[in-house]
């Protein structure tokens, strides 16, 4: 009889054991719902359609010392005429609270494709470019930075 | 915020098809919505969303911000010279509120 009771509370302690196994994959998993997200992001950004990975300039710092100001400059070759131009670029980073950093609208008066501004890094992560010329085509590039300090203020 | 103030540097003097560089700052906290004060709350998102750029009326370049970037947005961007005329920038707040700024070039 006492045999029995014991073995009843070890089946107890199985299920407690198979029930925080799948506590910790639910939690596991919503770490990785902001990876999730950028992907959601992009696909909804190219139309499901995708992008091509290219080479595009994107400088970037390798380390960043202060996730707060990070320089981020990029320069597409594109004749920017009226039937081949680039339109709009986007920057996104992958680790950050949110993928979106910022989207660029070019025309064609400006002859010359390419920007420069500072943004917010919260982790060491990647850095994504891409650009849409006027046919919808997309084309993508990304680049690995190492951030020390986080920005965003987390 | 009387604090916010815009700065442009676009180059007085150009020759026709030479391509300049402008550049632009704005003094502005762009709080993100997720930092926190000394006294731990959170300080409300007011960030600087929009900026565009206009050359003798048209359109010629804009940028929308998003709060992963940095204080005092800096934007810095190219131009193809062609004829002299005016700049005009501007900025938008989250409140709406625009800040503008102009700049002359003169191109021979």
């Amino acid at each position: 009889m006492k045999i029995k009771k014991m073995a009843q509370i070890r089946r107890r302690d199985a299920m407690a054991i198979i029930l925080g196994t799948a506590g910790a994959f639910i939690m596991s998993s919503s770490v990785y719902a902001s990876k999730d997200k950028f992907t959601q992001r992009i696909n909804k950004i190219t139309n499901n359609k995708g992008a091509k990975e290219t080479e595009i300039f994107l400088d970037v710092p390798e380390i960043a010392e202060n996730g707060n100001q990070v320089k981020v400059n990029f320069e597409i070759e594109s004749p920017m005429s009226q039937n081949d131009y680039i339109k709009t670029v986007y920057i996104l980073a992958d680790g950050n609270p949110s993928p979106d950093v910022a989207k660029f609208s070019f025309s064609q008066e400006m002859g010359v494709c390419s920007a420069t501004t500072r943004m917010r890094l919260s982790k060491t992560q990647n850095v994504y470019l891409l650009a849409e010329n006027n046919n919808n085509q997309f084309f993508m590039t990304k680049s690995m930075v190492k951030v020390t300090i986080g920005g965003c203020g987390g | 915020m009387s604090s916010v103030k815009p700065r442009g540097k676009v180059p007085k003097k150009a020759s026709i098809d030479e391509v300049i560089e402008i550049k632009t700052l704005i003094r502005h906290p762009m709080h993100s919505g997720r930092m926190k004060d000394k006294d731990g709350k959170i300080i409300p998102r007011q960030i600087i969303n929009a900026f565009k750029v206009e050359f003798e009326g048209k359109e010629i370049f804009s940028m929308k911000l998003e709060p992963s970037i940095s204080t005092n947005p800096y934007i810095a961007f190219p131009y193809k010279a062609k004829k002299s005329g005016t700049f005009n920038f501007e900025w938008t707040d989250d409140n709406g509120k625009k800040y503008t700024m102009k700049r002359k070039m003169k191109v021979s």
